[in-house]
């Protein structure tokens, strides 16, 4: 499993762990762990609409915490539910670029299952690490 | 039990970890809570209010109320007065949804006038006011007006035509935090913000309707104070909710902000992220102290907006205008806020920044700030509890002015939200609850089961240990018959 939620260290909120081979597939699964939080059938997103986006971040962390802020962005902003379609992270002058093209729709209630909202990722036990495996975050969401 | 062993029993609702209980605490950390709550705590809120009690510039004691549990730097019921002039801002200890508040509006309907119409009511409620994830709201604007929103609060919208001048003076605040300078907002937060005005959200955030029963009247001087008891079986609304996506973006620039400065500009070192800060008077915590002022004035609007189109169903429901429904507000407090209050401190009143993030000012009577009508009476203080089990309307007591006059904010939570989900199937709960008397319209059903009675604390309890230790006198408790939920 690519995530897992975790009762053990939030209850208001939604905390979970997401691990990967590469950092751009971690993003990938961190990405469908927030999301899901808010949408029920996830799979029923169509990818009607597509946005390019450019982030660049001194670290790793930083970058995905602001790459899953984009998205918490856009549902509030547009009413977006986007996923990563395409996502390349490069080194860059101050550290690292990811470049994405995120796909996905507006919220349509007749046929996403909407759950919870998330408000923003918060830096509680916030981590994301190489690891034997490749790479895992511990991400903890305010909903 | 998650009970740190250092605990030290202060009074039957006052427990107390030393200063000595982590290295760097300055004060020492006070929850306020039964021995079974505090049995019941979750190891974080011990973690977190110890951590709290490690900034510079804290006075006294970090605090916790009874409903605490899990938050992010703060625990949820955190409290913390800083003094201003050596002390800090931290987002940590106001949230992400700056200004989530309650609101408490009077009807002179009874129950049994409400309960043939119930269900129109409360699908009417459901259709007219905006719930659910990233849902958009009815007043179109553009993000120029927008600034004059955040800037003005609830005058903005008695300028509108959205409010009384009565509804302003029963706000908190009257409805706006003066000092809000919409410079200090990124234009991201605007975008997330300016379609949002007058929505609900999801989450813990609901409107209910409730009812007044007389053997649920604890103090009835006050609960006539209030306006409560008017009718036998008065039915009253409560809602809940904040700044929605506006507020929240706001707190995660300066968290970001205050991230990258609080080390490598002031030379401050923290325990924990969530509790990023700077000090109060340097520019990154004035200009974050005035962003933090426009998402209360955007939560205050919100909610003003969303009680006018409350009075419009049941004016057109009812077939009578607002007035003649008698539908006045008892007051609106704010959970999630920082605030600069005036306090006695070692026999001399000194300005103290006082973070109260998941808890409520709860003013004793004769304090300034309280409209005319509470001086004697004490703030209204409203407390949400499970959708499932009833709410409480308190008062303050002129005896909390240790905890810098400031109570709960709701139940609590006990179980995560996952968990919830695994326990209780939201249809079945609809079903369930339509059965006990409680009629509830909801955009997702896997929401209704996150927020089931049995994922929270004992909302009796809670009030219970408040008013033990004299921060918050039980005026009534609330019983719903129906809600909207996100």
């Amino acid at each position: 499993m690519p995530f897992e939620y975790r009762s053990d260290i939030a209850h208001a909120d939604v905390a979970f762990d997401a691990w990967a081979p590469t950092l751009e597939e971690l993003f990938r699964e961190a990405a469908r762990a927030t999301m899901e939080v808010m949408v029920e059938n996830l799979a029923q997103v169509r990818p009607a609409q597509t946005l390019e986006l450019k982030l660049e971040q001194e670290n790793e962390e930083m970058l995905l915490f602001d790459f899953l802020n984009e998205l918490i962005f856009y549902k509030d902003a547009r009413r977006l539910i986007l996923l990563p379609a395409d996502i390349e992270i490069s080194p860059s002058d101050n550290g690292l670029t990811v470049r994405a093209t995120l796909s996905g729709e507006e919220i349509t209630p007749t046929r996403h299952e909407m759950r919870t909202d998330v408000k923003a990722v918060t830096m509680l036990r916030y981590k994301v690490e190489q690891v034997p495996q490749g790479w895992r975050a511990t991400v903890v969401l305010d909903v | 039990m998650n009970v740190p062993a250092a605990l030290k029993r202060i009074s039957e609702t006052i427990w107390e970890l030393p200063a000595s209980y982590k290295e760097g605490m300055l004060v020492p950390a006070r929850i306020i809570a039964s021995e079974k709550l505090i049995n019941e705590m979750d190891a974080g809120v011990f973690e977190q209010v110890s951590n709290v009690a490690t900034l510079p510039g804290i006075q006294r004691y970090a605090y916790c109320m009874p409903d605490g549990h899990w938050g992010y730097g703060f625990p949820i019921g955190g409290v913390a007065a800083m003094d201003p002039g050596s002390g800090v801002i931290s987002p940590g200890g106001i949230g992400f949804d700056i200004n989530c508040g309650m609101r408490l509006v009077l009807t002179n309907l009874t129950a049994e006038q409400v309960q043939p119409k119930l269900h129109q009511l409360v699908d009417r409620l459901f259709a007219r006011v905006p719930t659910g994830v990233g849902c958009h709201g009815f007043i179109k604007m553009k993000g120029d007006d927008f600034r004059s929103v955040v800037q003005q609060g609830s005058r903005w919208c008695l300028k509108n035509g959205f409010a009384t001048q009565e509804d302003l003076d029963m706000t908190e605040e009257g409805g706006c935090f003066p000092g809000a300078n919409a410079s200090d907002i990124s234009q991201k937060a605007v975008e997330r913000g300016y379609n949002q005005l007058g929505t609900l959200g999801s989450g813990n955030h609901y409107c209910e309707i409730q009812v007044v029963q007389p053997h649920n009247i604890m103090d009835p001087e006050l609960a006539g104070a209030f306006g409560l008891t008017t009718v036998p079986n008065q039915v009253v609304i409560m809602f809940h909710c904040g700044s929605r996506g506006f507020g929240h973006q706001v707190a995660t620039d300066y968290l970001k902000l205050f991230l990258s400065v609080m080390e490598r500009k002031y030379g401050i070192k923290i325990v924990d992220r969530e509790l990023a800060c700077a000090p109060f008077h340097s520019p990154e915590g004035q200009a974050y102290f005035s962003a933090m002022k426009c998402a209360v004035n955007m939560a205050f609007a919100n909610r003003q907006v969303i009680l006018h189109r409350i009075r419009e169903v049941f004016s057109d429901l009812f077939h009578a205008s607002p007035d003649e429904l008698g539908m006045r507000m008892v007051y609106d407090v704010a959970h999630n806020t920082a605030k600069l209050e005036r306090h006695l401190v070692n026999g001399s009143r000194k300005e103290l920044l006082v973070h109260r993030k998941g808890s409520t000012r709860a003013f004793g009577p004769g304090l300034p700030g309280l409209p005319e009508c509470y001086q004697k009476t004490g703030q209204p203080v409203i407390i949400g509890g499970s959708m499932e089990t009833g709410s409480y309307l308190l008062a303050g007591m002129s005896t909390g002015g240790d905890a810098w006059y400031t109570t709960a904010h709701g139940s609590g939570r006990t179980m995560s939200r996952h968990e919830a989900k695994k326990n209780f199937r939201g249809d079945k709960l609809q079903r369930d609850m339509e059965q006990r008397g409680i009629y509830v319209r909801t955009d997702s059903f896997g929401g209704l089961a996150e927020e089931a009675g049995a994922a929270y604390k004992n909302i009796d309890e809670v009030v219970e240990a408040t008013e033990l230790a004299g921060l918050s006198k039980r005026v009534a408790r609330l019983v719903p018959i129906g809600n909207i939920k996100g």
